[in-house]
C-alpha cells in the first residue's frame, strides 16, 4: 500500500488561557490515491478539526500531514475544501467563483481562453453551466454545493476534502448529489476524504470507513474496509449482504460501543 | 385497473395542457394597459400624501404669517421677495453677489473633496481597525472620544493651522464625516464570515486580492452605511463651517441673509440646503444599491 496523503501522530490541544482541551489524539492515518475514505463520528468529535488540520485552515499540535511525502502545514489548492455550507462569495455569479480559484492556480500554466475552458468544462461537470451568470442567492441549496465541488474540481486537487458537503441538504437533492460525486469519482479517480455524520453516506460512497471515538481525546476507533464494486447502485445495495454488513458495522460502533454520551 | 388508471389520468391531462397556453396567451395582451395603470396608481400612492401635507403646512404657514407685523414672511412674501433667485440662479455679479447655483456648487465642492478625503481615510483606517486586533486596542478609545466633538470645535483650530479659510472648512467636513465611515468599516471588516477567509485561504490569495476580492466586497453594505451617515454630517457641517469663514457658499448666503435681514432668502436657501442634502443621501444610498446587489441578499 502507498501512502498518498498519510497522518502522522496528529494530537491536537486547544489552549484557552489556563484550560487546555485535547481533542485529537494520536490520528494515524494513510490514504492510497484514488482511495475514497470517510470519517464518520458523533457530533464533537474533533472530525472537522481533523479535516482543517489536513486543509492546513488549523495547525496540529504535535504530529503533521504528509502529501506525497512532504509536509503540508498550510492551506492550498491541492487539497481543495467543499464547505458545509457552500461558502460561494455572494457577490460573484457561480462562473466567477469557480473562476476565482481557476485564475489562481492556473496563473502561468494556462491562457485566459484556456481558463475559461476550464472553468466551463468543471462547471459542466456539476451539471450547472447554465446557471453561469446566476448569482448564489438565485440557486437552490443543491445547486451551490454542486457550484462548490466545482469550485474545488477546478482546482485540480491532490486531495479534494469534503467537510459533510450535503448536511444542509433535504434527502431527495443529498441522494442526487451523493450520485453525482459518486460519478464525478469513478470518472476523474478523485482521492477523497469527506466527513459526514450519515452512515448510510459513508457506507455507499466509501472505499474505507474511519470511525472515530468520542472526544474529548477523539482517537480514530476502527477503520471499515467497503468492499463492494463499482459502479454502486443505491437501488441494489440496499438488499445487498455486504452493503449491510458494513452498515451494521458502523451503526454498532457508532450506537453500542461509543454511544453519544451527551445524548443518551 | 391499472389501464384505467392511466387512461383517467391521460383524459383529465389532455385539455389542461391545451386550455394552459390558451390562458397564458390570453392574459399576456391586456396587462400592458394594466400595468401602466398599477404603475400610475402605485406612483400617486407615494406622491400624493406628501402633497397633500406640504399644502396644508403652507396654508398654516401663510394663515399665521399674514397677520401685520409678524416675524416671519408667509410663504407668499417669500416667493414675492425671492422671484428673482428662484428665476436666475445663475448671475454672477462678482464678489458673492452670484446666484444660488453658484453658492451651493461652491458648498458642494468643499463637500466633495473633504468627503473624498474622508472616504479614503476612513476606509483605510476602517480597514486597519477591523482587521488588527492591536491597531484596535490602540486607536478605538481615541476614535471614541474624537467623534463626539462637535465639527464647528475643530474650525478655530484648523484656522489656525491652515491660516487660510478654504482649507479649514474642507478640514472640518473631513473630520466630521469620517468617524461613522471607519467605525463601521471596522465593524464590516471584523464580521466577514470565517468561510470567505478559508476560501481566501484555500485559493491562497495574496493580501492585496484579499482585500478588493474578498474583504471590501463582504463588508461593502457596512462600508455604505458608514458613507451614508459621512455625506449627511458633511452637509449638516459645511453650512455652519461657511457661515465662518465667509466667501461664496450656501453658509454664507444665509449668514449674509441675516445680517441684511433678508427673511425670505434664509427661508429660500434652507429649502435648497434641504434638498441637496436629501439628493446626497439618495445618491450615496441608490450608489450602494448598486455596489452591494449580490452581498445584501446573501
Amino acid at each position: 500500500m502507498t501512502a498518498y496523503l498519510k497522518l502522522d501522530h496528529i494530537d491536537k490541544i486547544f489552549t484557552r488561557g489556563a484550560a487546555s482541551t485535547e481533542v485529537l489524539k494520536d490520528i494515524n492515518l494513510t490514504i492510497e490515491k484514488g482511495q475514497y475514505v470517510s470519517i464518520i463520528g458523533h457530533s464533537g468529535c474533533g472530525k472537522s478539526t481533523l479535516l482543517n488540520i489536513i486543509a492546513g485552515l488549523t495547525t496540529a499540535t504535535t504530529g503533521g500531514v504528509l502529501l506525497e511525502n512532504r509536509e503540508v502545514n498550510s492551506p492550498g489548492p491541492d487539497r481543495a475544501v467543499v464547505f458545509q455550507n457552500h461558502s460561494l462569495l455572494p457577490w460573484l455569479t457561480v462562473y466567477e467563483n469557480v473562476r476565482l480559484g481557476v485564475d489562481k492556480v492556473f496563473a502561468r500554466t494556462k491562457t485566459k481562453a484556456e481558463r475559461d475552458a476550464w472553468v466551463m468544462h468543471n462547471l459542466n461537470l456539476v451539471q450547472m453551466a447554465h446557471a453561469r451568470d446566476k448569482r448564489p442567492s438565485e440557486i437552490s441549496g443543491g445547486m451551490k454545493q454542486r457550484v462548490g465541488i466545482a469550485r474545488a474540481l477546478a482546482m485540480e486537487p491532490k486531495v479534494l476534502l469534503l467537510d459533510e458537503p450535503f448536511g444542509a441538504l433535504d434527502a431527495l437533492t443529498r441522494a442526487h448529489l451523493q450520485d453525482s460525486v459518486m460519478a464525478l469519482h469513478q470518472k476523474l479517480g478523485n482521492t477523497i476524504l469527506m466527513i459526514t455524520h450519515d452512515v448510510d453516506e459513508a457506507v455507499l460512497l466509501s472505499d474505507r470507513i474511519v470511525m472515530m471515538t468520542n472526544g474529548p481525546s477523539a482517537r480514530i476507533g476502527e477503520v471499515l474496509e467497503v468492499p463492494l464494486a463499482r459502479p454502486r447502485k443505491r437501488l441494489e445495495l440496499a438488499t445487498n449482504a455486504t452493503y449491510l454488513k458494513c452498515r451494521q458495522r458502523v451503526l454498532e460502533f457508532l450506537y453500542e460501543r461509543h454511544r453519544f454520551v451527551e445524548a443518551a | 385497473m391499472n389501464m384505467t388508471a392511466t387512461k383517467i389520468e391521460v383524459e383529465t391531462a389532455a385539455p389542461a395542457a391545451v386550455a394552459a397556453p390558451v390562458v397564458a396567451m390570453t392574459l399576456r395582451r391586456p396587462p400592458r394597459s394594466e400595468t401602466y395603470a398599477r404603475m400610475a396608481r402605485e406612483t400617486a400612492v407615494r406622491v400624493i400624501p406628501p402633497l397633500v401635507v406640504i399644502a396644508l403646512l403652507t396654508l398654516v404657514w401663510e394663515l399665521v404669517c399674514r397677520r401685520a407685523g409678524s416675524a416671519l414672511p408667509p410663504p407668499s412674501k417669500v416667493f414675492k421677495d425671492t422671484k428673482e433667485l428662484i428665476l436666475d440662479p445663475f448671475f454672477d455679479h462678482g464678489g458673492i453677489d452670484k446666484g444660488l447655483f453658484w453658492h451651493l456648487s461652491a458648498s458642494l465642492q468643499r463637500v466633495a473633496l473633504g468627503y473624498s478625503l474622508s472616504a479614503i481615510a476612513g476606509i483605510a483606517l476602517g480597514v486597519l481597525v477591523g482587521q488588527s486586533v492591536w491597531a484596535m486596542r490602540g486607536l478605538d478609545p481615541l476614535f471614541q472620544v474624537l467623534r463626539t466633538i462637535p465639527p464647528l470645535a475643530w474650525l478655530p483650530l484648523s484656522l489656525a493651522a491652515f491660516r487660510d479659510g478654504q482649507p479649514s472648512a474642507i478640514f472640518v467636513i473631513f473630520i466630521t464625516s469620517i468617524w461613522p465611515i471607519i467605525i463601521n468599516t471596522a465593524v464590516g471588516i471584523r464580521n466577514i464570515p470565517q468561510d470567505y477567509r478559508n476560501v481566501a485561504a484555500v485559493v491562497q490569495l495574496n493580501p492585496l486580492e484579499f482585500f478588493s476580492k474578498i474583504m471590501i466586497p463582504a463588508a461593502a453594505p457596512y462600508i455604505f452605511t458608514g458613507l451614508r451617515i459621512g455625506i449627511g454630517l458633511s452637509w449638516l457641517a459645511i453650512v455652519a463651517a461657511e457661515m465662518l469663514i465667509g466667501g461664496v457658499g450656501i453658509g454664507f448666503f444665509i449668514w449674509d441673509a441675516w445680517n441684511s435681514s433678508h427673511i425670505s432668502e434664509i427661508i429660500l436657501a434652507l429649502f435648497y440646503v434641504g434638498i441637496v442634502g436629501f439628493v446626497l443621501d439618495r445618491l450615496i444610498a441608490g450608489l450602494g444599491k448598486v455596489v452591494t446587489r449580490g452581498t445584501a441578499t446573501s
